[in-house]
């Protein structure tokens, strides 16, 4: 077995080997490697440190956003209420905080639980009454989006005090002798690490990726299947308040904050090659691949297409992208 | 099995990709301005002229577009109408001082005896939608000038929620119920609106606003100058405060929405006279963040941002944020009369202006259907004024209180139930 291996390798030409090296990387690295240095040529400026760390606190809430997504998504669900739950939280915490900084905490703190609630509710509603996820919560966005503005009147009132707005906007000075050290790269560290850890080194990772894969021998394995999903919903929805928060500090209130977030999150998973209907996928590669999104929407931006060309441009490169991503993991299957 | 599950993957995958490649433009579409008006025409042609401006690099990529699109830009443009509205804005309004609802330009007043009748009235209303900022502020002070009649017995009222089809259902439905001694219609587009309001015209008399429709059977029409001249404004108010060559950044919403090309074309030929250097024009698409984005980009690309223009204000603050996070200076800029620009602005000191398309008209479109059943002569069509909250008047239009998005230029202060009725508090 050893003796076949090892004499194939000698037979392959340097640049075989060399391609099937880069097939066994998950493209979606290569992906973003590539839009990484496209930008940087169309922007050499790019790189600076301080540059870099405006970018990525930029991407952020849709980093962590998807990686919220990918628990829901490898459970073998869908959460399409996060762009909404996004919007609302900007919309109540601007109504709820009215720009008082004492009240910042605490409005922080009903968010989530809004947001916990949520969750539970969209598992809930999937776990016990049978609906699809992708009915749930598509009737969740309609709710959340609907709250949100019938409670401000249709128009967004009250402001976002600076101490709330400085996770989104603000960051440390001088740190690492840089100008400024933005919080959301630091909530973007622990998010990742945590959720990496979660998925994939502790016990609940295994029996969520199980629960997606089969739901029925989870179950027979001992998994309490109803449990494990409604947690993967909230804790999707509360990741989505907290991309709310961080979205809503760096941009400030508005009734777009969250548009279009929802498929953004669950085409930046499938990206990094996360399984649609569960049971496979991976919180690194999620997160870059929503990174590569965003890389992608600079780089549209930065050569200056009009829009109704970028929107064309940006679908057909996804689909070309996430094409090559289902081919490559099917090979490695 | 498996090249099934793979199949049906990669078959939610694209439709997924196809939501996300068009998401963007239908959901924006909803949101658009305010006044966001008229017909959504071809947007391709347009958007060519952003090409054109945008610099070397990506004239490259659109230059065999350019030419096409520059036709289809024309018509979109009229010169007479942008110097005739540039010659209206320095015209004195007809009318009660201190009242700009009740103002008009150049009035020629007609005669509406024929649609005299004895009160108490049932007005009926046809709304395109209710579905932005601007659009909220304008239907709160349009109720309330209703309840400052006590002649208008009834007010029915008909959101179209942005639905060309609904509205033209709506307008039909009320029109057969035979309860209506008048309709007021915000058209949700010009073209698709007309005949509607034709049918009804020959049934009872109809007062249109904000938005126009191609007939001249409505009793009359009201409207502020128009796109142009908030346009003209903004762009006119750079070149005066910014030497020849400076970096400007135009940020529209999207394209093709005719009350916003007027904008940008009044905007753009101004630069072009004045040589201010228009390193970006980008749509923003209305969003907060992605005009953060588009700053942040364009200082990082440019070194230095000397100018904002927007052709809407509702993204201005973020503009304004994106120079504060990057430590750069703060730009010449125009935004809009939204309370969190001019607070910004008053914080600031910034160097701003904020042309209006001013939100008192939803007032006026009530008082000319009065006017018109009480058999009074009103002007057709009512050009109401659109000033412009400057550094002379922007005390007056600061309101401590009211909402971030409230429109300034509501000429609702003292009205019923001001300031809760639009979201304010009177505390401050």
């Amino acid at each position: 077995m050893t003796q076949i291996t090892a004499n194939t390798a000698i037979e392959e030409s340097l640049g075989a080997r060399a391609w099937r090296w880069v097939r066994a990387v998950n493209p979606v690295y290569l992906i973003a490697l590539a839009l990484l240095v496209w930008v940087g040529i169309r922007n050499p400026v790019f790189f600076q440190p301080d540059n870099f760390l405006t970018f990525l606190q930029r991407a952020t809430p849709l980093m962590i956003l998807t990686a919220g997504q990918v628990f829901v998504l490898v459970s073998g669900g869908f959460d399409l209420s996060v762009g909404s739950v996004v919007t609302s939280t900007v919309i109540i915490g601007a109504i709820l905080a009215n720009n008082d900084p004492n009240a910042t905490w605490w409005v922080i703190l009903a968010l989530l639980l809004g947001g916990f609630i949520v969750g539970l509710v969209n598992g809930a509603v999937t776990t016990f009454l049978k609906v699809p996820s992708l009915i749930a919560t598509l009737g969740m966005l309609l709710i959340a989006k609907g709250i949100g503005l019938f409670w401000s009147g249709g128009a967004p009132r009250g402001y976002l005090p600076d101490n709330f707005r400085m996770w989104g906007r603000g960051g440390i000075e001088g740190l690492f002798g840089l100008q400024d050290f933005p919080y959301a790269v630091i909530v973007l560290v622990v998010f990742g690490v945590g959720y990496w850890l979660l998925l994939h080194r502790l016990n609940y990772g295994r029996q969520l990726l199980a629960l997606g894969d089969n739901p029925r021998a989870a179950r027979l394995s001992g998994v309490n299947v109803n449990l494990v999903r409604i947690s993967a919903f909230v804790i999707c929805s509360m990741t989505a308040v907290v991309a709310g928060v961080l979205l809503g500090g760096r941009g400030g209130v508005s009734i777009e904050a969250g548009t279009g977030l929802e498929m953004q999150s669950i085409a930046a998973a499938v990206l990094g090659g996360t399984m649609l209907l569960g049971g496979r996928g991976s919180i690194p590669a999620a997160m870059t691949g929503a990174l590569a999104l965003e890389l992608l929407f600079t780089l549209l931006n930065l050569m200056g297409l009009p829009k109704p060309l970028r929107d064309a441009v940006q679908g057909l490169i996804i689909i070309g992208a996430v094409a090559y991503t289902a081919y490559s993991t099917r090979r490695t299957r | 099995m498996k090249p099934l599950r793979f199949l049906s993957l990669l078959l939610i995958a694209l439709l997924m990709l196809a939501l996300v490649a068009c998401g963007g433009t239908t959901t924006t579409t909803e949101e658009p301005v305010e006044e966001a008006a008229g017909e959504v025409e071809e947007a391709a042609g347009e958007a060519e002229e952003a090409v054109e401006e945008t610099g070397e690099e990506v004239a490259e990529a659109g230059a065999g577009l350019g030419m096409e699109a520059a036709a289809v830009a024309s018509e979109f443009f009229s010169q007479e109408e942008l110097d005739n509205s540039i010659r209206l804005m320095d015209v004195t309004p007809e009318g009660p001082e201190g009242e700009p609802w009740n103002q008009a330009l150049e009035p020629n007043f007609i005669d509406t005896t024929q649609y005299a009748k004895e009160g108490p009235y049932t007005f009926c209303f046809s709304n395109a939608g209710v579905n932005n900022p601007w659009r909220v502020v304008g239907y709160n002070t349009m109720e309330a000038e209703v309840e400052l009649h006590p002649e208008i017995e009834e007010w029915i009222h008909v959101d179209a929620e942005g639905n060309d089809e609904k509205q033209i259902a709506d307008i039909q439905d009320l029109v057969a119920s035979g309860n209506c001694d008048i309709l007021i219609v915000s058209p949700n587009t010009t073209l698709a609106l007309t005949p509607a309001v034709e049918a009804a015209c020959e049934v009872l008399p109809v007062v249109v606003f904000d938005r126009g429709v191609q007939t001249d059977c409505p009793a009359t029409f009201v409207q502020p100058i128009g796109g142009y001249a908030f346009g003209y404004t903004g762009a006119k108010f750079l070149a005066d405060n910014l030497p020849a060559g400076a970096n400007v950044v135009a940020l529209r919403i999207l394209p093709g929405v005719d009350v916003l090309e007027t904008r940008w074309a009044a905007a753009k030929q101004v630069f072009e006279e004045e040589d201010l250097n228009v390193v970006e024009v980008q749509f923003g698409d209305g969003n907060n963040d992605k005009v953060k984005t588009i700053i942040t980009d364009a200082i990082q690309k440019h070194g230095q941002i000397d100018g904002v223009w927007m052709d809407a204000g509702a993204t201005a603050v973020a503009a304004i944020e994106a120079f504060e996070d990057a430590g750069a200076p703060y730009p010449v800029i125009n935004g809009e009369d939204q309370q969190d620009f001019l607070v910004k602005w008053q914080e600031e000191g910034l160097t701003a202006i904020a042309p209006t398309f001013p939100t008192f008209q939803w007032r006026t479109a009530v008082i000319a259907a009065l006017k018109v059943l009480q058999g009074e002569q009103v002007p057709d069509p009512w050009r109401l004024p659109q000033p412009a909250v400057t550094q002379d008047n922007l005390e007056q239009f600061v309101q401590p209180g009211m909402p971030p998005l409230h429109y300034a230029m509501c000429g609702c202060e003292t009205m019923p139930d001001f300031p809760e009725r639009w979201g304010g508090t009177a505390s401050e």
